[in-house]
């Protein structure tokens, strides 16, 4: 089938979609958007969390065919050009990226925390990311980042 | 495959009608895991996020299959606090962000964190079809281990419930705060005004289960027009009760003995939280 979907802005169309495929296939392998990451396509690990009409979801659970006519955004459309945003910036600057294989996802979510709530409490903050995991940091840097993030926003 | 796209809850039940075969797909955080991992293979998929009868709500309360749980936490705390407690409960943010009321029916896990609520709380499950709606008590929906009283032409459309009329707490047993299914569960529900409880436990028998005993022994146990401070001996004699309406496995998540402990100490602690929020309230009004 044919999906016809807004990404990050731009219309774009996938082809030859099959009926089962998932949003983060789609993302991934038919459009070329490698940011949102592919570890456990069972929901439990986060990495491939996307915005879907302004929602954070995961894209390894969203069937392909449920986006059509939808707007989503992924880990790719968040930067303005060359400036990346200001929660990636701090992803980078308190040390929150080891392998960097969980970090699009936790930027998404705690990019959607912070314009949810502009000063979260740490318990906030664990509550917002819990359905994200990674294997190298340990998490503290991580919740380095958002904390720092929320001081600049 | 096959993906339906229907916008309407008319065309949805015509085009089950038709393709009785269609995999219903809401929030796909079910669904999905079985196709990812090819465990499932439908002929069709029937997608009911378009349908906007299914996502939303009217006073009552009767509150669409499709709506997802960060709604019911955000927006239906007050008048759900149950409900909305077990949601709080489910998966993770991304997961509550997607996954609703109807697909815990759907997939009628023993262990779906909402069963014991609705149990508790006189929930009553309105399926559809072309054929005409079925109103379904919850207690007469679950029919074994991931078997419901669905037909094969037929829809979730909503869940029915009363405002909560008195406190109402959910618990659950698992190994972290987020991202867990129910090692076991239990709801609780009070009728002030009529003088009795509902009770049910999750994730401790084939099906999701209410506790009648238990709900018997506290009706006349206690007066709850005028609430006194429990007897240490009532909360236990509760707990016991629940624990014996459980007929829990050995698994990966825990063993039947443990399950059956974990449930008394739950009933016997919510009903400690509920009763205390019911006294509570008697003061306030006085
Ligand atoms: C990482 C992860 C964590 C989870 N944690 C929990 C948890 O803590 N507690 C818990 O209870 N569950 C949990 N789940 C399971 C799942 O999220 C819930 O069961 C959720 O309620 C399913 O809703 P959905 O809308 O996503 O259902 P879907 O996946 O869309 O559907 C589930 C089933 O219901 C059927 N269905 C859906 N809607 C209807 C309808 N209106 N009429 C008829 N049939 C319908 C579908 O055909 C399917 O069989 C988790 C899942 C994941 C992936
Ligand atoms: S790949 Fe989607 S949550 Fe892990
Ligand atoms: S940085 Fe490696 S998984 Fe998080």
């Amino acid at each position: 089938m044919r999906v016809n979907v807004t990404v990050n802005g731009e219309q774009r169309q996938a082809d030859d979609v099959w009926e089962g495929e998932s949003l983060l296939f789609v993302l991934r392998e038919r459009l070329g958007l490698p940011g949102s990451k592919n570890a456990c396509e069972q929901g439990e690990c986060g990495s491939c969390t996307v915005y879907l009409d302004n929602v954070p979801v995961c894209a390894c659970l969203v069937a392909a065919g449920q986006v059509q006519d939808r707007e989503v955004r992924t880990v790719e459309g968040l930067a303005d050009g060359d400036r990346l945003d200001p929660v990636q910036e701090a992803f980078v600057e308190a040390g929150a990226v080891q392998c960097g294989f969980c970090t699009p996802g936790l930027v998404v979510q705690a990019h959607d925390l912070l314009d949810r709530v502009p000063n979260p409490s740490d318990p906030e903050i664990r509550e917002a990311l819990a359905g994200n995991l990674c294997r190298c940091t340990g998490y503290e840097k991580i919740l380095d980042a958002v904390r720092l993030a929320a001081s600049r926003r | 495959m096959d993906f339906l796209r229907p916008e309407t809850l008319a065309e949805a039940l015509e085009l089950k009608a038709q393709r009785p075969d269609a995999v219903p797909i809401a929030g796909g955080t079910d669904v999905m895991v079985e196709l990812n991992y090819d465990h499932r293979r439908p002929s069709a998929l029937l997608d009911l996020t378009r349908i906007p009868e299914l996502q939303q709500w009217s006073d009552g309360l009767r509150v669409g299959a499709g709506v997802p749980y960060v709604r019911i936490i955000e927006e239906l705390g007050a008048e759900l606090p149950g409900l909305a407690m077990a949601a709080r409960t489910v998966g993770s943010p991304q997961i509550r962000n997607r996954g609703t009321v109807g697909g815990n029916l759907g997939a009628a896990s023993p262990a779906g964190d909402t069963h014991p609520v609705l149990l508790a709380s006189d929930a009553v499950i309105e399926v559809a079809s072309v054929r005409g709606t079925r109103m379904i008590p919850a207690a007469e929906f679950y029919l074994g281990v991931k078997r419901n009283a669905l037909e094969q032409d037929e829809l979730i459309v909503a869940v029915h419930l009363t405002p909560a009329k008195g406190p109402q707490q959910f618990s659950k047993v698992g190994t972290r705060n987020a991202m867990v299914i129910a090692v076991c569960s239990f709801g609780i529900s009070l009728f002030p005004q009529e003088n009795r409880v509902g009770a049910a436990v999750g994730s401790a028998a084939p099906t999701p289960r209410r506790a009648s005993e238990a709900e018997q022994f506290l009706a006349s146990a206690v007066d709850f027009g005028n609430p006194r401070p429990l007897l240490d001996s009532v909360k236990r004699e509760f707990g016991e009760l629940v624990s014996r309406a459980a007929s829990p496995i050995d698994d990966v998540r825990g063993s039947a003995a443990y399950r059956k402990h974990a449930l008394a100490v739950m009933a016997r602690r919510t009903l400690g939280w509920a009763w205390q929020e019911l006294m509570d309230g008697e003061r306030a009004c006085a």
